[in-house]
């Protein structure tokens, strides 16, 4: 039997490195990172982190468009006359009405728009037509109203159809509120789509650990047999889960990245104020680098708790 | 220390294993279960190291009811018994060195004099040279022999052993047989399960024969160790 001599020569480098890595931290008992089911992992949660980053990016956005058309539509009254009547209304009888209109209590200002500010609206809609003056076009001024002490609707109304009969008074909430549902809308179908993700992504981790535990049974138990605890083995599962996670949000987040600014260079493209911006300040930023985290902390709650399960139903 | 009271073993439906075995090892005693393959020797040894619950009776182990234990307090009572498996179960992506330290790295005791103990006792069965080897490099008596190592490192209460010669020379088997004796010296209560009647004979322990899954005789040997107390 081979035993240690006093005098032996020192060991080989690689050797000698081996010696201490075994003496200062043991290789994980359970060898997971060789384990097929997981190497794809890092990649499913890349493609979640993904789908979740785009989906979030497009909430917050949405969310901040919705608020803009709030406020910028709040206080803010159209008085349309329609094109028929709008030649009657012209020079002193359209001061008449701005006069009448900027007296009435809780109006701050009366804008009456002219010929050159309707063609500028239009035009990207309705073409040249526009332009040449083809199209009759009816006459908008637009109130300003104080939010805090509002006049008296039906009085204005009043007062404008009394000056420019067959005149329309829209206060945009009727749009408002049909656009603001349907930002609601998207907002709710972009948290299902966050928590649809999270939970495929909890399955996903579930079904993996489980592989994980069957390939690793003889491993696991020859663990418990002398001495481990479940949550002994449970750490070498949500460890191996958090780095798996970890690594594959960080590759989707950094792979949502281009596709935001391309969706943003496209939607500033268009210019037009009913796109959101997808503009997103820092706090928003904030939000989106922390679904790498989120993911891998999702990963390695879920491994643990499968494997506490699992390993309770056994001896 | 071990104490089994009328145990019945069955797996699912099948026949009984283990048919009303009451036997008692008392603490810092050193034992021998015999019998022909298929006996019990296993399924008795894999209760004492609690991998089995009894389907009857009472498995009494450092005077507790294994029973009534929490998986926490199972844990703990697992790490005062060192088992040498008949299969070795050795994990083969570790070396040599790392599965022996397997135990104290799990009951935290790992790094620093650990380590040292490690490779002495590594040396002691005949494997400073294959530290770092992986146990698919290694022969069938060197990987008992790491098996032997990692039971022992922990220094355990209850040192429970199954066949764990069968893949060592003559030579070899003797000198563990004594590693186990010097451990019986310091207080640890061995069990070790053979079907190598000479080893037995050469040793003369207290000898608890099993045949067909019943406790046919027990020799209590010609030397009586005394003992520190009762189970």
């Amino acid at each position: 039997m081979p035993a240690r001599r006093p005098g032996r020569r020192p060991e080989p480098p690689d050797v000698m490195a081996a010696a201490s890595k075994a003496r200062g931290r043991l290789r994980k008992p359970v060898p997971l990172d060789r384990d097929v089911s997981g190497r794809y992992l890092p990649l499913l949660v890349a493609i979640m982190v993904y789908l979740a980053a785009l989906a979030l990016a497009g909430a917050l956005s949405v969310n901040k468009l919705a608020a803009r058309w709030d406020s910028g539509l709040a206080g803010a009254l159209t008085l349309q006359i329609p094109a028929e009547a709008a030649a009657a209304t012209d020079g002193p009888a359209l001061d008449a009405l701005t006069q009448a209109l900027a007296a009435t209590p809780g109006v701050l200002a009366v804008e009456p728009m002219d010929a050159q500010e309707m063609t500028a609206l239009l035009e990207p809609w309705l073409g040249d037509a526009v332009v040449a003056g083809d199209l009759p076009l009816p006459r908008l001024v637009a109130v300003t109203i104080d939010t805090g002490g509002p006049p008296d609707m039906e009085a204005l109304r009043a007062t404008a159809q009394e000056l420019a009969p067959g005149s329309l008074l829209d206060d945009h909430q009727r749009w408002l509120a049909r656009l603001l549902d349907l930002a609601r809308a998207v907002e709710i179908m972009a948290a299902v789509v966050v928590l649809l993700v999270v939970a495929a992504a909890c399955i996903m981790v579930a079904f993996v650990t489980r592989m994980g535990l069957a390939a690793h049974n003889r491993a696991i138990e020859l663990l418990h047999l002398i001495g481990a605890q479940d949550s002994y083995v449970a750490r070498q599962f949500q460890n191996h889960a958090l780095s798996l996670g970890l690594r594959g949000g960080l590759l989707g987040f950094l792979c949502a990245l281009p596709t935001l600014y391309l969706a943003r260079f496209l939607l500033q493209r268009i210019d037009t104020g009913l796109l959101p911006e997808l503009r997103l300040e820092p706090h928003e930023w904030s939000l989106l680098v922390l679904l790498p985290v989120a993911a891998a902390l999702v990963a390695m709650l879920t491994a643990r708790i499968t494997v506490l399960r699992t390993l309770a139903r056994m001896p | 220390m071990v104490r089994f009271e009328d145990v019945v073993l069955r797996y699912g439906n099948g026949p009984e294993i283990l048919k009303r075995i009451s036997l008692q090892f008392d603490p810092g005693s050193y034992h021998f279960l015999v019998g022909p393959s298929g006996a019990g020797k296993s399924s008795l040894l894999r209760m004492m190291y609690l991998a089995q619950h009894p389907t009857a009776g009472r498995v009494a182990l450092f005077g507790r009811d294994v029973a009534g234990l929490s998986r926490r307090e199972t844990a703990l009572l697992r790490r005062r018994i060192g088992v040498v498996f008949q299969d070795f179960r050795l994990l083969d992506h570790l070396t040599a060195r790392e599965n022996v330290a397997l135990p104290l790295h799990i009951s935290g005791q790992a790094g620093g004099r650990s380590a040292k103990d490690v490779e002495e006792l590594l040396a002691w069965v005949g494997l400073a040279d294959h530290m770092d080897a992986l146990p698919p490099t290694l022969s069938g008596g060197q990987k008992q022999r790491v098996a032997i190592a990692r039971a022992v490192i922990a220094r355990p209460s209850l040192l429970l052993a199954d066949e764990p010669t069968g893949n060592l020379d003559d030579r070899m088997a003797v000198r563990l047989l004594y590693l186990f004796e010097e451990l019986n010296k310091i207080g640890t209560t061995v069990v070790i399960a053979t079907h190598n009647e000479s080893l037995v004979e050469r040793f003369r322990h207290p000898v608890t024969r099993l045949r067909d899954g019943e406790a046919v005789e027990f020799d209590a040997g010609p030397a009586p160790r005394p003992q520190a107390g009762t189970a």
